[in-house]
């Protein structure tokens, strides 16, 4: 009987083979990480709720109709210019604040820069914008004024947070969600201080129904 | 002399055998830790808008998705206003019920932070949206996030 030596099969492939099924599931599995636009929505109101009077100069008002155009504060207006108009309402400062809740009179704006016109809004924690869309609008349009909207915040408290701790808001607001050491609460109450000086108040009003 | 000479002999060659075993066993964590999509989508995959002031979801198992778009299936019509909860196609009525059940499957101290992601298609009607929004709103499920792209600044 002649022995014959079965040949050892060569594993030295088997290790390109593994790597080439490792980098085909490294390129192939997507990490994506959802992203978007956060929104509070507003509690349910009890039937018997009667909204609060609030004064005409204090709401911004923007309506998108059927076919995507903008009619803000009565007049026709193209996209690119809401941010500005936007800003202009909400820094305006015109008047006091909302009193505290322990009855505080309210301060007029002592950081705002606007005209201090006595047609527009009183102070940012009173401004008022007010989105209605109409049932046909288009969602892309939507989340284009919403972001408007939200730029125009993001610039007036990159602004305050420059002058009160040299630092821009946006800059801010990351130092504070990565920090873990010891200056996280005083970095939280930056974060705090700007957020309240320039609350977002955005209200989605209910849709006009064309069809 | 015999001392160099020893040198001379060339390097024994390193041992590779247990390469892919060890390859393996990276492909292997890969697999069990990346996770697939749970949902397959009724919908054509929607055309998300983009913006720019975005903030990132954390928390993945305390969001909720709902996707809105086209149907993918031609009885469900042509439109861009069709709602997927879970796998199949719904109506506004069901939002709550799915709120709910999604509720069930976490602690009850983490019901105020759950949050749902509306995943719409550019071309969706705003009244679509606002029709979920009356149901999440119904069921006290406030937190909100409008998912979109990550655009251009302008």
């Amino acid at each position: 009987m002649a022995r014959r030596e079965t040949p050892e099969i060569n594993a030295g492939s088997m290790a390109d083979i593994a790597f080439l099924l490792l980098i085909f599931f490294l390129v192939t599995t997507t990490m994506n990480v959802d992203s978007g636009i956060s929104k509070k929505l507003s509690e349910k109101p009890p039937p018997d709720y009667k909204p609060p009077v609030i004064k005409e100069k204090n709401i911004f008002e923007v309506n998108i109709n059927r076919n995507n155009d903008l009619l803000v504060e009565g007049e026709i207006m193209v996209i690119d210019d809401l941010k500005e108009a936007a800003v202009k309402f909400i820094d305006n400062g015109g008047g006091d604040g909302k009193p505290g809740e322990d009855g505080t009179p309210g301060l007029p704006c002592d950081y705002c820069e606007g005209e201090r016109s006595p047609s527009s809004s009183d102070h940012p924690n009173k401004a008022i914008i007010s989105v209605q869309s109409d049932r046909g609008t288009e969602y892309g349009t939507y989340i284009e004024v919403q972001n408007e909207l939200l730029k125009a915040y993001t610039i007036l408290r990159n602004r305050l947070s420059q002058q009160r701790y040299g630092i821009l808001y946006t800059e801010l607001e990351k130092r504070y969600k990565d920090s873990r050491g010891s200056d996280k609460e005083e970095l939280k109450k930056k974060v705090e201080d700007i957020k309240t000086s320039f609350p977002q108040i955005i209200s989605d009003a209910e849709p006009t129904s064309a069809n | 002399m015999s001392k160099f000479k020893k040198k001379k002999k060339g390097m024994p060659a390193v041992n590779t055998a247990s390469l892919p075993d060890i390859v393996f066993m990276l492909l292997f964590f890969f697999m069990v830790t990346t996770t697939m999509r749970e949902t397959s989508l009724q919908i054509e995959a929607p055309r998300l808008p983009s913006a720019t002031e975005i903030k990132k979801l954390e928390h993945k198992s305390l969001v909720s998705t709902i996707y809105v778009g086209k149907a993918k299936d031609a009885k469900y019509g042509t439109a861009y206003n069709r709602i997927q909860l879970n796998d199949k196609i719904a109506t506004p009525e069901d939002v709550p019920s799915f709120i709910l059940r999604a509720r069930e499957e976490v602690s009850e101290g983490e019901i105020p932070f759950m949050t749902t992601s509306i995943k719409a298609d550019k071309e969706s009607s705003v009244g679509t949206i606002t029709d979920i929004r009356i149901k999440l709103r119904d069921v006290n499920a406030l937190k909100l996030s409008y998912s979109t792209q990550t655009g251009a600044d302008n």
